[in-house]
């Protein structure tokens, strides 16, 4: 059949694209995660991983990404669920995206600015009588601004799941008896757990790997395994110790989707 | 249903927004600064315009950023829209799964695994860090974002109308530029816009594998923002800021218009 040649002609490059950028550097990373710094076959980098350094570093990076999509959904889901209550919902949900939309490194670089010793937080702080303090290279302006750069892709989808809700239903409950809070528990949020399944999804991973932040807000006091990855490539140019995190990194974003499901970022 | 509690709900939303917004207007505001700092308003001037004006090399880097940002848009919205007919033209259900969770991969990938992946990639396979490489790093991570946006589109399209263009004698070639683009041609244009505005904002990918002599304005941004504040990134911002509202406003007009609706808002990494 002519369809199938001219499938095959379309799905050429698209199949060089998979192949090249998608497999390929995949199993780059894990050959390259079997030598050490001089270039030797070895487990070394395997070994080190496994030494307290790395684990406690993995650790932290995991308590801070917790951390910042656990904040991240608990102030996502209340605006959420208040903006599918506004009229003209859909203008104001733009609104909200519209700051995901502007540069992430200018938006850190505000914060830069606002943190800074002389800067704004500082002043406002003062007024309220606390006094300045030191709150940019802190962890809780790391986690701030992390919150702040991505709690936009945490609204989107817990909207449009609470948007997809047939209003009936919350009729129905209110009907039989149950309370605002049980309907929530009991009907609201399972109905929407999809929602927040891509909303962690979308916000655990990055947070993991996100190392401007870390460089700029955080001034290194943070590591997150995206930092110590950017570290050993760009910086100590080891790159196989720099390919096991990646290595772990990638185990642990199939693990995570495995459990999570996998959907459409967004959708 | 009546809310008691509307009163509460407002102000939380408007301190959403207010919080959501406040950095934005903030680094505005200090781009007309004649102090020099972000704290402290002196007085009202327009010399960190002039100087971003006068500044040679920045201007080099947006025409960098605006040349890797249309190419890869541009190609990697071709092979994406290939492939994605490759895909909808596999029946079996398994091989379109395969292929869709091939696809994916790079989408929920962390930058910085891409980055330092591709820096490999291009390590090993000789290529020199610096246009081309950038260039190249931007169509791949862009194509899989173009298919989730034109797949949808062809999956809502009736195979009956390609088999009327065929009784109607249409060669596979009219079949194709007459029938099948046409019809998803907003989702073509989505994952087009969709690509451009990934390229624009992409950081971390182009800070692996960008060498020595080339630059986009994320990475210069970076740069000079490790070496502390400068008011000629905040009248930068300001008009990246511009920029961008003409340009959500732009897509949003063409998609409203094209009846995608909201849909193809979707966000940038």
């Amino acid at each position: 059949m002519e369809n199938k040649v001219s499938k095959n002609l379309y799905m050429i490059p698209y199949a060089l694209w998979i192949i090249l950028f998608v497999i390929a550097p995949i199993l780059l990373v894990l050959y390259y995660s079997f030598f050490d710094i001089e270039g030797n076959f070895s487990l070394v980098n395997y070994k080190n991983f496994f030494t307290p350094v790395y684990l406690q570093m993995t650790l932290s990076s995991f308590w801070y990404a917790f951390l910042i999509t656990a904040i991240s959904l608990l102030v996502a889901y209340p605006t959420a669920y208040l903006l599918t209550r506004t009229k003209h919902k859909h203008l104001w949900l733009l609104l909200i995206i519209v700051p995901s939309w502007i540069n992430l490194l200018l938006k850190a670089y505000a914060f830069i600015g606002i943190f800074g010793a002389y800067g704004v937080a500082n002043n406002f702080l003062e007024w309220i009588g606390i006094g300045s303090r030191q709150l940019l290279f802190t962890d809780f302006s790391f986690v701030f601004v992390s919150v702040y750069i991505f709690i936009p892709f945490m609204i989107l989808p817990i909207f449009n799941a609470l948007d997809n809700l047939n209003p009936s239903l919350l009729y129905a409950a209110k009907d039989l008896g149950a309370s605002g809070w049980t309907t929530f528990r009991r009907v609201v949020f399972p109905l929407t757990i999809d929602g927040v399944k891509s909303g962690i999804q979308v916000v655990f991973i990055p947070a993991l790997s996100l190392f401007m932040l870390t460089r700029l807000i955080a001034g290194n006091r943070v590591i997150t395994l995206g930092t110590a990855i950017e570290q050993h490539f760009l910086v100590t140019q080891d790159w196989g110790m720099g390919s096991t995190i990646a290595v772990f990194l990638i185990l642990i974003m199939f693990l995570f989707m495995g459990l999570t499901g996998f959907r459409k970022r967004g959708a | 249903m009546e809310r008691k509690s509307s009163f509460a709900a407002n102000i939380f939303l408007i301190l959403i927004f207010f919080i959501l917004y406040a950095p934005i207007f903030y680094l505005i505001f200090y781009s007309f600064n004649s102090g020099g700092t972000m704290s402290g308003f002196e007085g009202f001037t327009l010399d960190w315009y002039k100087e971003l004006l006068h500044d040679t090399r920045l201007l080099i880097i947006v025409l960098n950023t605006l040349v890797i940002a249309l190419l890869s848009a541009l190609i990697s919205t071709v092979i994406g829209v290939l492939g994605a007919i490759g895909i909808q033209a596999y029946k079996r259900r398994q091989t379109k799964n395969t292929l869709l969770a091939l696809n994916n991969i790079l989408v929920v990938s962390p930058d910085v695994i891409i980055g330092a992946s591709f820096l490999i990639l291009f390590t090993m396979a000789g290529i020199q860090l610096g246009f081309y490489s950038v260039l190249l790093s931007h169509i791949a991570f862009s194509i899989p974002i173009v298919v989730l946006l034109v797949l949808p589109k062809l999956m809502e399209m009736s195979p009956t109308l390609i088999d009327a263009a065929r009784d109607l004698g249409a060669s596979q070639w009219n079949v194709l530029t007459k029938v099948i683009l046409p019809y998803i041609a907003p989702g073509i244009f989505a994952g087009f816009f969709m690509a451009l505005t990934y390229s624009l904002d992409d950081f971390a990918v182009t800070f692996f594998v960008t060498g020595n002599g080339f630059s986009t304005l994320s990475v210069e941004i970076y740069s000079l923002a490790r070496r502390g504040i400068s008011l000629n990134i905040n009248a930068l911002s300001t008009i990246l800021f511009v920029v961008t509202i003409v340009l959500v406003v732009v897509y949003y007009y063409l998609t409203q218009r094209s009846g995608s609706g909201a849909k193809g808002v979707d966000f940038r990494r």
